[in-house]
């Protein structure tokens, strides 16, 4: 294919992935992973969400073929069974939280590798790798040898030389994990911009909320080897699943409120009601709380803490009784520990746990 | 930087006294052998003169116990290289409590005397076929000697590099077993393996204790025959022989130093 076309040519097939009853136990009896059901479509990235020992990388594991799910599990790529297949057969990209580049060979080298073991012919590969470095603005670097190179060139690296092979899927284990906090925002630009150019089906690993909002089309939430929630970042976000997911992802206020009759008490204020009856655990984002006067207040407090974050002040209320609840107080604020304030709820935005 | 060397307190002086010290002790020895066996008359002293009729005489007399011990090292070197590297990968790659028994088990031929391996060799293997008064049966005890030292050397770097992410890597980039191995498991244990190597090496060419028992009067080895000509000729003679040994293995440590430094792989 001329090279002209090179920026829409290296567009790479959409498999779908599919996952049946795929659960893991380890030698001892250890379940890391309970039997899961989960759809993969083709393009999409999906990310992988949950606290550290969740069962995140064993399920991605279990995808790429390095280890089996127990017996009655199946992966499937598109329409082809691939749960016998080792991870050299399977035709899948991974990316490494360490990297795992080969230090004995140059970034060049490493780049090449998968196109070595595949016996493209020599000029091919060639020109294959230079395209895939300058994709990866690491032309400069083709011959360096991987000691030379910070962590973000690295993971760049890793990325270049998964891809050059055109995977089936693209895998990636908390890839900017390693990283320092600048960095990882500007790889994570980066493997965006990757991953919705080359349209292939990716799935991402990791614990940081920030980046599973960012990159995934949709989310998969894991809890103690379970999936708690599947959906999009704003579903994820704003009808949470459980309480689990809600204190996971963003910060999520929890209250106390009486409903009865389709009215509900919080505090001293009544609101009108359609969720669940009797005492309800309300769950509410600091962004849907709002300061107001005593008059139209539902919920005094006196402020616990408060820090400035320059376009809004976060404070820390603490109510008469309960739980104390996080709320933003937008612009130039001048409240101050120990002030008494006034929050209003909006009942239209509160999920209610029965 | 600069400044620092300039202020040399005594501290400096006293450690570069001490170790130039040990040093000496270690190889003043050394060389006063080595030109006791360049001396034409060692108890006349060097005013006798300098001369090479001794280790042209070494060279004549000896030369077949050299080439046996350069043969054994070399046939001991290749034998633990492909027992020991592999042994050493399977350790490495499996974390159960076995692995680290034989791990430990490992230092056992520190602990037990040649001269016990060597008894224990002939007692069991003594009467099979030719292979008592053969040279394989000194190498047998050599490789046994030896293994062990390959196997630790090898798994120390095994140990310190992430081998089993590297492979992961290469699998995900379609690599089977075999490539892998020689392509990633190999290169990255160089200098685990020249450790082993050289120290195989030297051990076996150096090895006395357990080949004098096992060796006979049609395979003696280098040291064997030193010992020999120590006890029974000229101490020139065992000086010379000295010498030879040194100029042998020297070359042969630098050689293989040369061999591993080389070459890496291209795109
Ligand atoms: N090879 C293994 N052998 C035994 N237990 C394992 C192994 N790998 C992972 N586990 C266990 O499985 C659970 C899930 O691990 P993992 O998938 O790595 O979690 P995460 O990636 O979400 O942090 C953890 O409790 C972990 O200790
Ligand atoms: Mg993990």
């Amino acid at each position: 294919m001329p090279d002209s076309v090179m920026q829409n040519s290296f567009h790479l097939d959409a498999v779908p992935i599919r996952l049946e009853r795929c659960g893991k136990t380890f030698a001892g009896g250890a379940r890391a992973l309970e039997p899961l059901d989960l759809t993969i479509r083709g393009g999409e990235t999906i990310v992988f969400l949950g606290p550290s020992g969740c069962g995140k990388t064993t399920t991605l594991r279990i995808i790429a073929g390095l280890e089996s799910p127990d017996p009655d599990g199946r992966v499937l790529f598109g329409e082809e069974d691939v749960t016998a297949l080792p991870i050299e057969r399977r035709n899948v990209g991974m990316v490494f939280q360490s990297y795992a580049l080969f230090p004995n060979m140059t970034v060049a080298e490493n780049v090449a590798y998968g196109l070595k073991v595949r016996k493209i012919a020599r000029a091919d590969r060639g020109r294959r790798v230079e395209e895939m470095l300058d994709l990866m603005h690491l032309g400069e670097f083709a011959g360096r040898r991987i000691d030379q190179l910070s962590g973000g060139q690295r993971q760049r690296v890793a990325l270049a030389r998964a891809l050059v092979v055109r995977p089936r899927v693209l895998l990636l284990d908390e890839p900017l994990t390693a990283l320092d906090a600048k960095l990882r925002d500007s790889l994570r630009l980066e493997i965006d911009r990757l991953l919705r150019g080359l349209g292939i089906t990716a799935v991402y690993v990791t614990h940081d909320q920030g980046e599973a909002m960012a990159l995934g089309d949709r989310i998969v939430v894991m809890a103690k080897g379970r999936v708690a929630q599947v959906g999009t970042p704003r579903e994820i976000y704003y009808q949470p699943a459980d309480g689990f997911v809600a204190d996971f992802i963003g910060t999520m206020n929890r209250l106390g409120g009486l409903s009865r009759g389709g009215t509900l008490s919080i505090g001293s204020a009544t609101l009108p009601w359609s969720g669940p009856e009797g005492a309800v655990e309300l769950l509410v984002r600091p962004e849907d709380l709002a300061l107001a006067g005593e008059a139209d207040g539902h919920l005094g407090g006196t402020v616990a803490a408060a820090v400035f974050l320059g376009d809004r002040t976060r404070l820390v209320v603490e109510p008469a009784d309960g739980p104390a609840l996080t709320v933003d107080a937008a612009g130039r604020s001048e409240l101050g520990r120990g002030d008494r304030v006034w929050l209003r709820v909006d009942p239209a935005r509160v999920l209610a746990v029965p | 930087m600069h400044s620092l060397s300039n202020r040399r307190g005594w501290g400096f002086w006293l450690q570069l006294g001490f170790t130039l010290l040990v040093c000496a002790l270690l190889t003043v020895p050394m060389a006063m052998s080595m030109l006791a066996g360049l001396t034409a008359n060692y108890f006349v002293g060097l005013k006798s003169g300098l001369t090479l009729h001794w280790v042209d005489e070494v060279l004549r007399v000896y030369s077949g116990t050299i080439l046996l011990s350069l043969q054994i090292a070399f046939a001991c070197l290749a034998c633990t290289l492909v027992l020991g590297v592999p042994a050493a990968y399977a350790l490495a790659r499996r974390p159960g409590r076995i692995a680290r028994l034989v791990e430990e088990m490992l230092m056992m031929p520190v602990a037990i005397p040649g001269l016990a391996t060597a008894l224990a060799l002939i007692v069991t293997y003594g009467g099979v076929g030719d292979l008592r008064s053969s040279w394989l049966f000194i190498l047998i005890g050599h490789v046994l000697f030896t293994l062990p030292f390959m196997v630790r050397a090898v798994l120390a770097v095994m140990g310190s590099i992430d081998l089993t992410t590297l492979e992961e890597g290469a699998a995900s980039l379609g690599a089977g077993f075999l490539r892998r191995f020689a392509t990633v498991v190999l290169p990255n244990c160089r200098s685990g393996i020249l450790a082993g190597s050289l120290m195989v090496l030297t051990l076996s060419v150096g090895e006395f204790n357990l080949t004098w028992l096992l060796h006979t009067p049609l395979t003696k080895t280098l040291p064997v025959g030193l010992a020999d000509s120590y006890a029974s000729l000229r101490i020139e003679i065992g000086s010379a022989y000295t010498l030879v040994f040194f100029l042998m293995i020297v070359p042969s440590l630098i050689l293989m130093q040369g061999l591993f430094r080389r070459g890496r792989p291209s795109v």
